[in-house]
């Protein structure tokens, strides 16, 4: 290979550490110890659509720009999502979590990382029709400001209705879907009602603590752009946060194999990635 | 370094027809083919996957679904699971992502050899088998400009040909080829 390759490789490694350098030292988001790959992909990205000459030049403009940086978030925290994706995980909740979380009189849940919303409401959608909302109070939590203001107006493109409603009936829905929300010709809102009991808060799992005791942490498709290390940690902040028997949801490509606390848990559903925090850790 | 031990991953895209190619391919491996076999197929969101069975029941290679941070074996082949971008860490481990559709593709072919490239550098080939549009013709060139080998699947013979055509015009190819004869190829390496 011609050695300029190697070294426009090695640079942009470097470059990209500085920026993310910059990115922590200023504003105190924290992607050290995300996947590079990922990072990668998104800056050259960035890179690409800016019109910048290199990284070094997005270091600088990262400092001076406040709507770069709000850019460059966006880039970085994926908050591709839907309802009920993954409907045999919402089927697995229903039948095999809904048990365990009727035995408690009063259930507080976290969506960690829960992006635009759809995870939260579809979760909500399902706990009341199990009968079990009105005794829930949900913590809805993702780092990235912008994308927690969407999910707290849960208003989704109509153009999505059709994927979600058909997952919404893979995962054993037991209503009309529409019933839910209301619609008018390029949105559909999710009924309020849906919303009285959650509360949507930016939370970062790298910077931020644990915050209350909960019986259950749903945290799908985050662990998946982190790197082993943090991962670990992340994992024993569910495992703080959780009471004994409680039940963490991770995605379906995510495990805990890698974790040091893997040991405080044990697999409910193993397949769709659902554990249960032992009693005497 | 020997020729033989020159190659440390082999990346492969496929998507309308790439089932039977896939499986032509795995076939005509040898058992022993010691080069680990990466493979982005085309898959709809909700399949289980069921191309995986299919290609194990071939007793050939082991195959599996790619797991994260997992580091490809000889003597596997990995396939991306539906729904995900598959990309290869710097450290050569996997990893995912489920960030918008590339080519409407998610698993993408061009996400997976992109990053390929830059992992294995020279020690990549990149394979592009039958399919109906576009995707993995950038990624191909990639791995030709990180000094690693593209082989395309000779349209000709392919089930689908628009996919090997663009990556033929992508970059200078090293190898234009029938399935069997990338097998056969592959199995001398
Ligand atoms: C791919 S989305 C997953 C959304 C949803 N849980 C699902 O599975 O469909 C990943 C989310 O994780 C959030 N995220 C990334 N890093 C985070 C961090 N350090 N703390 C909290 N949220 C984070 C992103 O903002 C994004 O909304």
């Amino acid at each position: 290979m011609k050695k300029s390759q190697d070294d426009l490789l090695e640079n942009q490694v470097i470059e990209i550490r500085l920026l993310i350098q910059a990115i922590y030292e200023k504003y105190g988001y924290d992607f050290r110890n995300y996947s590079q790959a990922h990072i990668k992909r998104r800056v050259i990205n960035r890179l690409n659509l800016s019109g910048m000459a290199n990284i070094s030049d997005m270091i600088h403009e990262v400092l001076i720009n406040h709507k770069f940086v709000d850019q460059l978030l966006m880039d970085l925290s994926i908050n591709v999502t839907e309802m009920f994706r993954d409907p045999s995980f919402y089927k697995a909740v229903r039948e095999q979590v809904v048990p365990v979380l009727k035995t408690y009189p009063f259930i507080k849940i976290w969506h960690a990382g829960c992006s635009s919303g759809e995870e939260v409401y579809s979760m909500a959608i399902l706990l009341r029709e199990e009968g079990l909302y009105n005794r829930t109070q949900i913590y809805a939590t993702d780092f990235n400001p912008v994308i927690i203001k969407q999910a707290r107006e849960g208003i989704y493109p109509i153009n999505r209705m059709k994927e979600f409603t058909l997952n919404y009936q893979k995962a054993g829905g037991k209503s009309a879907f529409s019933d839910y929300y209301t619609a008018n010709y390029e949105s559909a809102k999710i009924l309020d009602t849906f919303k009285k009991n959650i509360v949507f808060a930016t939370h970062n799992l790298v910077t931020d603590s644990v915050f209350a005791e909960v019986h259950m942490v749903v945290c799908r498709n985050v662990l998946i752009y982190f790197d082993r290390n943090l991962q670990d940690k992340v994992v024993g902040l569910f495992s703080d946060s959780l009471t004994g028997g409680g039940v963490l949801c991770l995605g379906s490509k995510e495990s805990m194999q890698f974790s040091g606390f893997n040991h405080n848990f044990e697999s409910l559903v193993k397949n769709e990635r659902i554990y249960i925090k032992k009693y005497h850790v | 370094m020997t020729p033989a031990k020159k190659y440390k991953a082999i990346v492969v895209g496929s998507s309308a027809g790439g089932l039977n190619a896939l499986k032509t391919l795995i076939k005509n491996l040898g058992k022993n083919f010691s080069i680990p076999v990466i493979i982005v197929q085309h898959i709809s969101a909700d399949s289980e996957n069921y191309l995986i069975h299919i290609l194990n029941d071939l007793k050939c290679l082991k195959v599996k679904e790619a797991d994260e941070k997992e580091q490809p074996q000889p003597g596997y082949a990995y396939v991306a699971p539906p729904n995900y971008h598959l990309l290869i860490e710097s450290d050569q481990t996997f990893t995912f992502t489920v960030d918008e559709r590339v080519n409407y593709a998610r698993p993408s072919i061009d996400v997976l050899f992109e990053t390929a490239a830059e992992a294995y550098r020279d020690q990549l080939i990149g394979i592009i088998l039958t399919g109906a549009n576009n995707d993995g013709s950038q990624g191909l060139k990639k791995v030709k400009e990180l000094g690693g080998m593209a082989i395309v699947q000779d349209p000709e013979t392919a089930e689908v040909d628009s996919m090997p055509r663009a990556a033929i015009q992508s970059c200078t190819v090293d190898h234009i080829l029938s399935l069997e004869e990338i097998a056969a190829f592959l199995n001398t390496l």
